[in-house]
């Protein structure tokens, strides 16, 4: 028996349209699933459990009364809580936005509210993205549903937990480094990082203005793309939203399961990306990959980015440079906590530095402080100006490549999911994790992150990353598709049905039988 | 190797407007050494005949049309201030002295 949390997106949107279940049996099954499995998993900060009820009520009434809906309308959704909600607290991880409920909707919300999706709440994160394990939260970890002691990656572990834990079929997150693709990779989920541009920014609590980018986060290639498509395309509220025409992300995801979808494409493998450093067992599960992409047809190379070595320090430059000057609108007047010193007069700046002490964390002070001195008179040249040539070198080899091969892989990440309190102490070994996903936010290119099997020494998920050119997003849910199906047909099953079941879900089957 | 000193790490702070504590900023200035020392690195290919990317989709000149459109309200505007006195943002002192 397959339950209603079992289901993909699209299966759901089926059932939905053609009257076989209700969104509110959808949405309760959900929100059910959230209550027995949330004490283990901890992936939401917020859940909106009678809003999201009332909104799949009206959904399937109008539905009734033989309104036309959307492909999506009446499916639950989680949102990353960097996003801003109207109706639900935004804290984008951090204390100094405790309680806060913006007066506006972001607008990649706004789209799933006028899609008709359901949305069931917000999702733990890194404080302000920052960090790749979710243990910067200042709401405590999220923990990865393949192993509670694990991290379940960052900044958007809450949105990849939620998905893999079956409590939610998609998810919205945000991507500056690889907060999508990387937590996809460590949750056997699939997760995008759209071209800069791409998808609306507005109502999305900055971080780093030229390396974010929101995008869609689920179980399956397919579900991705019909996300993308309620998400994507311009927003005049974003000055950095692109004015493209965008193809359907769904009609490229269906055509890539179309026979001989492989056929002739070519496939390139950063040397710089898959050497030193990567576990075994991804290493071992990317060559098996390569194996069946050229069984069926690909042509896969290696090539060269030789530049892609001093990303991760062009990165840790130009990112904490961007954040100190966003997060300087935390200043305790017109949102969020204010904190009074403990002694001596009460200033603007000292409050300001007092609520600032105080509703930061470590990480998000170091960043802050770092990206300061970054941008310091004496400094600039050295490190940010640096940095940002680093970033045009990285452009180039991107262009040389693609010159040559229409996608580019590599492993997502290139170790699995790692223990809590493994990296904590020691910022550089936890800056070095994010080498495979940084170089398509320095770019500005779309990459994707999808299940390609488990590593034999631990058991754990291991994630392919793909890579398009700048706006051939399209590219990416063809190819996606394609290698989802063939791996899933070599498998034969999905990857997330081996998921070990979780505790209570445990007692609960043992009680009632099959779930 | 940089050279930050414990009262740089003061001085960022300050600039940066964070209250840090002593212990915090005798932390900081180790793990902003080593940080730094590891990021330096980007010097070594950043050569005078490279050009500076500062924006991965160059767009220039996004203008929209001159006209009004709605806004926030001053209410919702307000509604996550921690202190407001009517229609205003209420804050502490500006200077430092009466």
């Amino acid at each position: 028996m397959t339950s209603l949390i079992n289901q993909t997106a699209a299966a759901l949107a089926g059932l939905l349209a053609d009257g076989s279940v209700s969104s509110v049996d959808v949405t309760r099954a959900h929100l059910d699933h959230i209550d027995a499995v949330e004490p283990d998993v901890h992936a939401f900060l917020h859940v909106a459990r009678d809003a999201a009820l009332a909104t799949a009520a009206r959904v399937d009434a109008r539905r009734a009364a033989g309104e036309k809906l959307g492909p999506l309308a009446g499916v639950p959704i989680a949102i990353k809580d960097v996003l801003a909600t109207h109706d639900m607290p935004t804290t984008s991880g951090s204390k100094i936005l405790q309680g806060w409920i913006p007066p506006y909707d972001a607008t990649v919300v706004r789209r799933i509210r006028d899609a008709d999706l359901i949305p069931l709440g917000k999702t733990n994160m890194d404080e302000f993205a920052m960090g790749s394990s979710t243990e910067h939260s200042a709401y405590g970890p999220t923990h990865n549903p393949w192993d509670l002691d694990r991290i379940p990656g960052g900044s958007g572990g809450g949105s990849a937990a939620a998905v893999a834990a079956f409590e939610a079929p998609l998810a919205l997150g945000s991507d500056t480094g690889g907060s999508i693709r990387q937590p996809a990779a460590v949750t056997g989920s699939v997760g995008v990082k759209p071209t800069y541009g791409g998808v609306s920014r507005y109502g999305a609590i900055a971080l780093a203005s030229s390396l974010d980018q929101v995008g869609p986060v689920t179980r399956t290639v397919l579900d991705a793309a019909l996300l993308h498509d309620v998400i994507g395309g311009h927003d005049p509220l974003d000055s950095t939203s692109l004015t493209d025409a965008w193809p359907s992300m769904a009609a490229a995801a269906q055509a890539g399961l179309a026979d001989g979808a492989l056929k002739g494409v070519r496939i390139g493998v950063i040397k710089e990306l898959n050497g030193a450093g990567f576990q075994a067992g991804v290493k071992q599960r990317f060559e098996e990959t390569l194996a069946l992409l050229s069984a069926a047809g690909a042509i896969v190379s290696e090539v060269s980015a030789p530049n892609f070595e001093y990303a991760v320090s062009a990165y840790y430059l130009i990112l904490p440079a961007e954040a100190s000057s966003n997060l300087a609108r935390f200043d305790s007047v017109r949102f969020g906590i204010r904190v009074n010193p403990e002694d001596g007069p009460l200033t603007s700046e000292r409050v300001m530095a007092a609520t600032r002490d105080a509703g930061f964390g470590d990480e998000v002070k170091r960043r802050i402080i770092l990206g300061t001195y970054a941008l310091s008179a004496g400094y600039y040249d050295a490190y940010y100006g640096s940095a940002q040539k680093v970033r045009t070198l990285i452009q180039r080899d991107f262009a040389a490549a693609f010159d040559k091969v229409d996608l580019l892989v590599s492993p997502t990440a290139p170790t699995t999911a790692f223990k809590f309190g493994e990296k904590t102490e020691d910022p550089m070994a936890m800056y070095l994790n994010d080498i495979t996903t940084i170089p398509a936010n320095l770019a500005g290119i779309p990459g994707m992150s999808l299940p390609m099997g488990l590593a034999p020494e631990d058991g754990l998920p291991v994630g392919l990353q793909v890579m398009a050119p700048a706006r051939a997003d399209a590219r990416l849910y063809t190819f996606g598709a394609a290698v989802e199906q063939l791996l899933e047909a070599h498998w034969g099953h999905t990857l997330l049905s081996q998921a070990p079941a979780l505790a209570n879900i445990e007692m609960f089957a043992t009680e009632g039988g099959a779930v | 190797m940089s050279e930050i000193t414990a009262e740089q790490v003061a001085h960022l702070a300050n600039l940066a407007r964070i209250d840090l504590s002593s212990a915090e900023i005798d932390r900081l200035t180790v793990e902003l050494g080593q940080i730094v020392d590891s990021v330096a690195r980007v010097a070594e290919v950043a050569t005078p005949d490279v050009p500076a990317t500062s924006h991965p989709m160059p767009l220039t000149n996004v203008f929209r049309d001159d006209v009004v459109v709605p806004s926030l309200t001053v209410d919702q505007a307000l509604s996550g201030a921690p202190d407001r006195a009517g229609d205003k943002f209420r804050v502490p002192a500006i200077l430092d002295e009466e």
